[in-house]
């Protein structure tokens, strides 16, 4: 099986997020970036269908030579190669276009998304890209089990799950339950001395436009001093429940 | 013409179906334009219901039974175009987020997601929404003459109904889809979480599973949903859907009261933005207590079940 998994390179769990002084973008100055974590499930179960059913896993992403570390840690991991393609990522819609392209050129079976990246919580790009290619896509996407040219895949929604059956090429969105937390491959030493020499190619854009900009970020107004309450006295927090923050 | 995609669950309209169509309608109001609501599938809900919170029209598309991305992007898509829509309004239910990029593609459209109010401009059209897990707001701006909006819920205040005065049309439709539903797996009587309005929730301070009796206790008491920190849902103590968190589900409610839970930046991430907070912990120094509005030092085994009863004297 061929696979293509899209990686997104968004800002640490932990990172404090500030924007720059004219408010304009994230500042990343001492920010650290990581392989966006919805997309670490994808890649190892991409890992996991490559060791039962050969192929490849190619690792993806848009943007500009800052985000070739993420990719290095995706081949550390256990991708065979990578594509950057050279183009700075501001809007959903431009990068699925330039993703399409990518996964036009490649012929692949299973494009791999995770269901949203932690940046600017989108959640646009995998349903976006298969519509381009006119593939069925599943979001967000716990289970995936492929048998000749076709798939079952698990699919979450409100309040459960459903069970759905389609015909490969596809494209997930992944998440949780695609594989467990424990199942998560970490970079090893020899990985990452593979990934040094796995091969990284860098192609140009399309130059697909973006649907939408950001004008300017600002940050949640914070929190008024908490009030704290005797655990003798829940009658005090009921009532103030009530009666200040009106929620019961 | 706004269009809104009144999504239906069991063939029920949910709270966030009614937020959309009301932000629908007020986005109508504000152009001069009318807002029409698209229902697609069996729907054994009244339609009337939505005509009530303020669309002109309602539009029935019989045919699908059940909700896939890329036919109901393109039945939605088909009426954006012949109505040359400006705007389409989904909510950010599992349903809605999965639908908005195919629709956004399908239409021509940009598409802005985790929108959490009216926009400030309509043209160019510019909303305000959450970005990095909440820990960031941004103003966002369409660049191209429609624009897909997706809603959080719980957002925006829902409107009480007025009387209905919309026209009403069915139609059947068909498009092709691109995956079949073979089963769907319901966990029973449980409120999801994205919308709720009220969430009680708790982490590794429970010991263990069997522990969770106190807290559905509480939650049943209060009509909320119940949900957990990651590591509980890691180590199988609770169901991965009930993880909320920068990396779970983010939520919005009314109340959210954390129990055990030491409020690590990922959690907070994606429960900060709830209007009241309350936080039970035994450890005084928890980082929790900083993000909270009302605080409880104390052990959950003896507060919790005394906060659920002190909970019923009050509702009696
Ligand atoms: C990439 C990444 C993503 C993550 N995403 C998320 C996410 O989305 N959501 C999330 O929740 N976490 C997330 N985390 C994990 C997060 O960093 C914390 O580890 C986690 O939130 C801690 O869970 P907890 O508060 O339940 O457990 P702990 O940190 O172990 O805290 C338990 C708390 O319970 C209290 N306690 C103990 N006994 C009692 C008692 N009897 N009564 C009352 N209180 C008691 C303790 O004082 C303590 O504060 C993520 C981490 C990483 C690395
Ligand atoms: N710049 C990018 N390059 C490659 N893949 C991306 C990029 N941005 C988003 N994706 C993929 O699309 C998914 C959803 O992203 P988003 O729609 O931006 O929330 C991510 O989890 C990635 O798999």
């Amino acid at each position: 099986m061929k696979i293509l998994v899209c990686i997104s390179h968004v800002p640490d769990t932990t990172a404090k997020i500030q924007f720059t002084a004219d408010a304009s973008a994230l500042d990343a100055n001492g920010v650290q970036f990581v392989i966006n974590p919805y997309d670490e499930f994808g890649l190892t179960r991409a890992l996991q269908l490559n060791e039962q059913l050969g192929g490849t896993v190619t690792a993806v992403t848009v943007g500009d030579a800052s985000v070739e570390p993420t990719l290095r840690k995706a081949l550390a991991i256990g991708a065979h190669d990578a594509v950057r393609v050279d183009a700075l990522a501001t809007d959903p819609i431009q990068v699925a276009r330039e993703l399409s392209a990518v996964a036009l050129a490649g012929a692949y079976d299973l494009i791999v998304c995770g269901q949203e990246s932690i940046d600017y919580n989108g959640g646009i790009v995998p349903a976006a890209l298969a519509e381009i290619l006119g593939w069925p896509v599943v979001s967000p996407c716990i289970g995936f089990d492929p048998a000749g040219g076709r798939a079952k895949v698990t699919r979450e929604i409100d309040g459960g799950k459903e069970i759905l059956d389609l015909a490969l090429p596809a494209v997930l969105g992944a998440k949780k339950g695609l594989v467990e937390e424990s199942e998560l491959r970490i970079p090893n030493m020899r990985g990452i001395m593979s990934a040094r020499t796995k091969p990284l190619v860098i192609t140009a854009p399309q130059g697909a436009n973006p649907g939408s900009a950001a004008v300017s970020f600002t940050k949640p107004a914070g929190k008024s001093a908490v009030q704290m309450i005797d655990a003798q006295d829940l009658d005090t927090l009921v009532q103030k429940l009530h009666e200040e923050a009106k929620v019961i | 013409m706004i269009l809104v995609f009144a999504e239906t669950w069991n063939g029920q309209f949910k709270k966030s179906t009614f937020e959309a169509v009301q932000y629908a309608s007020a986005c109508a109001k504000a152009q001069g334009t009318q807002a029409l609501a698209v229902v697609i599938g069996p729907a054994s809900a009244p339609v009337e219901s939505l005509g009530a919170h303020g669309v002109h029209k309602v539009l029935h598309l019989h045919g699908p039974e059940q909700f896939e991305t890329a036919q109901y992007a393109a039945l939605l898509a088909g009426v954006a175009q012949e109505l040359n829509s400006s705007i389409i309004v989904v909510s950010g239910t599992a349903n809605g987020r999965a639908l908005m990029g195919a629709l956004s593609v399908r239409a021509e459209a940009s598409a802005i997601s985790n929108v959490t109010a009216l926009p400030l401009s309509y043209s160019p059209l510019r909303v305000v929404r959450g970005a990095f897990s909440s820990k960031g707001i941004e103003t966002c701006e369409s660049r191209l003459p429609r624009s897909v909006i997706g809603l959080i819920p719980n957002a925006i205040g829902l409107k009480d109904s007025s009387d209905s005065d919309a026209a009403f049309e069915d139609r059947n439709a068909s498009e092709t889809a691109r995956a079949t539903v073979l089963e769907q797996q319901l966990a029973s009587g449980s409120i999801a979480l994205p919308e709720a309005d009220r969430v009680v929730s708790a982490g590794r301070g429970m010991k263990a599973p069997e522990n969770w009796g106190m807290i559905e206790e509480l939650a049943k008491t209060l009509g909320a949903a119940t949900a957990c920190s990651k590591p509980v849902s890691d180590i199988g103590w609770r169901p991965h859907r009930e993880h909320v968190g920068q990396t779970g589900i983010q939520v919005n409610p009314q109340l959210y009261i954390a129990i055990g839970i030491s409020g690590a930046i990922q959690h907070l991430a994606g429960v900060s933005s709830s209007k009241t907070i309350v936080v039970i912990n035994s450890d005084p120094e928890a980082p929790f207590f900083k993000a909270a509005d009302y605080g409880i030092v104390g052990d959950a085994f003896d507060v919790v079940p005394r906060l659920t009863a002190a909970i019923k004297k009050y509702l009696n």
